[in-house]
């Protein structure tokens, strides 16, 4: 017979397998995994590929150029002279008022010719069509975004005042080629004509501008440009092209799609348990069809390709089905991270399907082919004599390849070795402390003597089967933990740290006080009746130098470390140290210090920037450098939402460079009269408003955790597809123990007392163990990051407990109730 | 069919079982035989050697002229494709499959067309045509048996090996079973070497060979 006939012939032995219903678990199993892994795929591969797509409407250009300083002329000199057009932009944080209310906006300054790539939108009234921008907002007027406009109340030809200018609203952008951040909600925007800006009088010391030179042209042009450029960029400027393609958002994606499937994997690996199980039923249920087709004169060889090309077919098909599942189950993930996204998704690519595929029939053939090459070992005298068992498996080889399969498929995932090592051992580790508790409370509980029968019996079915036991209990209890984990414990934690911050903890930060400012400020505060609040001087500089060791972002593997090496810091001085911190090395300046070239710095960013107590660090600060020895380590507690500087110095070092003032202070609520009036007589301020701040960083984890919960979601899956295994692989032995139990005069209802007895034992135990690993991980997460007293959770062990119990005890119930509905005669002649 | 000196012994542990010991005869194209001898006089035993399921300690069988032992054990699963049919004592049907689908499985190992058109005209012959999608668990003894034997003479075996073909059935069920098997032997004219302890069925083949310790008589 050749290659098709036999393929033909496999396929119509899997058809028949799988109409008898001894394919459906392993199908399952491969099903909830590829799907699992696909949806992360197809999501991740969607977002990918709309930032790779629309990278130049992104960026709003072909190549950009930004500082926190203004360019020098020749940055644009030398575009126009290489034939590219050029616009600038100023982009800045800044209170933006209107209607009696103000809010904390983003201003844009362009000028004529933005955008160069990209479309800009506008519209006049909201909600009606929008057409496309041909030109940029007339000096004198602003453009506002949607969420301005809407959270100012404005109406058409309202004034909005930005700085010390009063400007009408001639038009509603609706979309942005160059919109923040496009992952983060960016704040509301104001787009204004760069003519304008000095008017407002925003632009001074402190404040936060960026500044940005935009060019565009051919692609020969513009790599030249690039060149030229990179040549001259000096610290703190940067460049960025189509191919840089927003690398924040890019390593963002990357790392959120290394832990979104790594989270994935947690189903695969409980889907390989499902699988080993399945496959497992499949050589003992197929002992007898190997022994007639040997008999029949199929060699061995023949009978392993028989199988070999089923189990590959049947991997392909359940592969198609997880793919599938994985498509939809994307779309409420993209769903459910609505707001985060706010680019607009093209459809998924192929790579995932792919990615599912392999993951799919690495699972089922990793796990299920030493089992089938033990099938082709059965001795066809096995027709005569029923007493020949299972040929021997591979023993360990078998679950050596599928443990490696395991673990290439996280390495894959993980995508570096380190990580992957470090996942598979805390995998292994996990399931094996969970397997070791739940080999220990079984064996205990079936120590506990017990009058009723059926609880007896539920019992010592636990107890033979004791392995099986502890793979259910472990696999399930993985899956309730991560889910306990994300919505429990994720909602205590967030309340215990609100609970721990003083109701009187400053709620409005002040940022941007100019040092001519604060005589009036004072008097503000004392016709408001509210005690002037502290003011801390601000210096914003540039580290350059470590010792000897300039500085620069490509140093740093650490994502933390390079942004601050790329960026400004925030830093201050004092004569004493605040009451929130807490030294942890070297020794702080009293109020006469000896010398004044002294820093004392935050001990967290110390350790990410690799400075020691001794080094002496160099800033620039508008061109002018000065520098200092670190002298003194502190902690700083940021729940305090006191102001606070990573680096602070004792008077003397920092009053020559540019200043400006910040401060923080608890305003009642519902008294928002004195922002108003706050922001009308200081239009230059930055008012932050706390609540808003968290609301948002809450808003952000709910959604996030959601998107995770979702692919967890999957692992509980693959927890009760091992449940189903586990009761399929014993059914045979519970319908011959059902039938001499009916023969002996028990009822059904005893039966199925008996089994969900067993079951609700397994559920018990599994809620018991995700309770604990969940608590274990509460404990963690609140002392090493929230920093917060967190003492156990009595509502986790109760839902996780009750959850389990009454969820496992039914999926038991329905999996093993065909036991008790057949007839026991009927069953003893099939078995004899 | 030749059968020289054949001798199975098996080790356990320290001693030797010997099974079968130096028996030898040979059977003619077209003969019923039967084997017949007490529990454990290693009757099944040399059904598994005739059927080259398994080797003999030594000894040779010749199978159309072939020595079967010189054969590996693939090529005496290809000789046993080309010659061989079985009914078992425990039918041996394969539990996922419909009766249809276990008549066809030879055939179709085989590769030979139209399998599905032969084995419903075997069911058929049988008596089972109405049963055809019908899994063998929805099915009695006898019926059992029936498909087993309709997917032994599917291939038109020139050799049909029988192990207790009747032991698991009710005296009537297993005369019925026996006059099948008999008739379908004649209608295809092949070779029939028949296992078992039942007196009345021996009588009915044309020679009876007695197995006692391993011994031919």
């Amino acid at each position: 017979m050749g290659l098709f006939g036999e393929i033909g012939l496999a396929l119509r032995l899997l058809a028949r397998d799988w109409r008898a219903g001894e394919l459906t678990l392993l199908a399952m199993a491969v099903v909830v995994a590829v799907a699992g892994v696909t949806t992360v795929g197809f999501f991740t591969d969607r977002v990918n590929q709309a930032l790779s797509r629309q990278a130049n409407q992104l960026l709003g250009a072909d190549l950009v150029v930004s500082a926190d300083r203004p360019l020098d002329a020749q940055f644009a000199v030398e575009a126009k002279r290489l034939g590219l057009s050029v616009t600038n932009m100023l982009r800045f944080p800044s209170m933006a008022a209107g209607n009696n209310q103000n809010v904390l906006a983003e201003i844009k300054a362009v000028t004529a010719g933005y955008p160069q790539r990209g479309e800009l939108r506008i519209t006049d009234e909201l909600y009606t069509p929008d057409r496309r921008a041909t030109t940029i907002p007339a000096p004198g007027t602003v453009w506002v975004d949607e969420k301005l406009y809407t959270r100012l109340q404005l109406k058409p030809g309202d004034v909005v005042e930005v700085g010390q200018s009063r400007l009408p609203v001639a038009a509603i952008i609706t979309q942005e080629p160059d919109s923040a951040i496009g992952f983060i909600n960016a704040g509301p925007r104001v787009m204004m004509n760069q003519a304008d800006i000095a008017a407002t009088g925003l632009v001074q010391v402190g404040s936060r501008i960026r500044y940005r030179v935009q060019v565009a042209g051919t692609p020969s042009a513009v790599d030249t440009y690039r060149a030229w450029v990179d040549a001259r960029l000096q610290p703190g400027q940067r460049v960025e092209s189509i191919q840089d393609a927003r690398p924040e958002i890019r390593s963002a994606l990357d790392r959120a799609e290394k832990f979104l499937n790594l989270a994935a994997l947690f189903s695969v690996v409980l889907a390989a348990v499902a699988v080993a199980l399945a496959a497992r039923r499949f050589l003992q249920r197929h002992l007898d069809a190997c022994a007639v087709m040997r008999c029949h004169g199929a060699s061995r060889g023949r009978v392993l390709r028989l199988y070999v090309i089923q189990f590959i077919a049947l991997g392909c098909a359940a592969s198609v089905v997880g793919c599938i599942a994985g498509l939809l189950a994307q779309h409420a993930l993209a769903l459910w991270l609505g707001s985060l996204v706010t680019v607009e998704l093209p459809a998924a690519g192929p790579m995932p399907a792919i990615h599912g595929f392999v993951t799919g029939l690495s699972l089922l053939l990793g796990f299920s082919l030493p089992p089938l090459l033990a099938l082709g070992n059965v001795p066809p005298l096995r027709v005569l004599r029923r007493d020949i068992g299972a040929p021997e498996g591979m023993g360990w080889l078998a679950y050596a390849l599928g443990a490696a399969v395991i673990g290439g498929l996280i390495i894959w995932k993980a995508g570096e070795l380190r990580l992957g090592l470090l996942v598979f051992g805390g995998f292994a580790a996990a399931m094996l402390v969970a397997g070791l508790l739940a080999w220990g409370v079984i064996v205990a509980v079936s120590q506990m003597r017990s009058t009723g029968v059926s609880w007896r019996f539920g019992i010592a079915n636990l107890r033979r089967r004791r392995l099986a036991s502890v793979l259910q209990v472990a696999a399930l209890g993985v899956g309730v933990m991560a889910l306990l984990t994300l919505t429990i414990i994720r909602g205590e934690l967030l309340q215990l740290w609100q609970d721990s911050l003083p109701p009187d903890a400053p709620n409005r930060f002040i940022v941007n006080i100019q040092k001519d400012q604060i005589p009036a400020l004072e008097k503000f505060f004392a016709a408001q009746k509210i005690a002037m609040p502290e003011l801390h001087p601000m210096v914003r500089a540039r580290l350059t130098r470590i010792n000897d060791r300039s500085v620069s972002s490509a140093d740093y593997a650490d994502d933390r470390a390079r942004r601050l090496a790329d960026r400004e810091f925030n830093l201050s001085w004092t004569t004493h140290m605040q009451k929130d911190n807490l030294l942890v090395a070297g020794k702080f300046w009293n109020e006469k210090p000896q010398r004044s070239d002294q820093f004392s710095m935050e001990d967290g960013i110390a350790r990410s920037l690799g400075i020691k107590l001794g080094d002496v660090l160099t800033f620039d600060s508008a061109g002018s450098s000065f520098a200092a020895e670190v002298t003194s380590l502190r902690k700083v507690d940021w729940d305090s939402f006191n102001v606070n500087f990573f680096l602070v110095a004792p008077p003397g070092l920092l009053e020559q460079q540019p200043v400006s003032f910040v401060t923080s202070f608890y305003l009642p609520p519902g008294n928002v009269q004195l922002l108003n009036a706050l922001v009308k007589e200081f239009p230059n301020f930055l008012l932050i408003d706390v609540a808003q701040v968290l609301a948002q960083v809450q808003a952000m984890i709910t959604q996030v955790s959601r998107a995770v919960q979702f692919v967890f979601l999957f692992t509980l899956l693959a927890g009760l597809v091992v449940l189903y295994a586990a009761i399929a692989s014993t059914q045979d032995e519970r319908l011959y123990q059902a039938t001499i139990m009916r023969t002996l005069g028990a009822s059904r209802a005893q039966l199925a007392r008996a089994n969900i007895a067993e079951f609700a034992v397994i559920g018990a135990l599994a809620g018991l163990i995700a309770a604990a690993g969940a608590n274990a991980l509460g404990y963690a997460l609140a002392s090493r990051i929230v920093n917060v007293g967190y003492s156990f959770s009595l509502t986790v062990w109760a839902v996780g407990i009750a959850c389990s119990i009454v969820g496992i005890a039914a999926a038991g119930y329905l999996g093993t109730r065909q036991v008790l509905q057949i007839s026991p005669l009927r069953v003893l002649r099939q078995l004899s | 069919m030749r059968v020289a000196n054949l001798t199975k012994q098996v080790n356990t542990g320290d001693s030797t079982l010997t099974i079968l010991r130096d028996v030898s005869f040979s059977i003619a194209a077209g003969e019923a035989v039967a084997v017949v001898g007490a529990s454990g006089s290693g009757k099944s035993t040399l059904l598994g050697l005739l059927a080259g399921l398994d080797t003999p300690s030594s000894g040779t069988i010749h199978v159309d002229g072939q020595d079967l032992f010189a054969l590996d054990e693939d090529g005496r699963a290809a000789l046993r494709a080309r010659l061989l049919g079985f009914v078992f004592q425990s039918f041996n049907l394969l539990p996922s499959m419909t009766a249809l689908e276990n008549v066809m499985l030879p055939l179709e190992l085989a590769g030979t067309a139209n399998a599905a058109e032969s084995a419903r005209e075997l069911l058929g012959r049988v008596g089972l045509a109405a049963r055809l999608k019908h899994y063998p668990k929805q099915l009695s003894g006898g019926e059992q048996q029936r498909v087993a034997i309709a997917r032994a003479f599917v291939t038109r075996p020139s050799l049909l090996l029988a192990d207790e073909p009747t032991g698991n059935l009710d005296a009537a069920t297993g005369a019925e079973i026996i006059k099948l098997m008999f008739e379908l032997n004649r209608e295809q004219g092949a070779t029939l070497i028949l296992v078992t302890h039942d007196a009345e069925l021996s009588q009915r083949c044309g020679r009876v060979l007695q197995l006692a310790g391993g011994i031919l008589q």
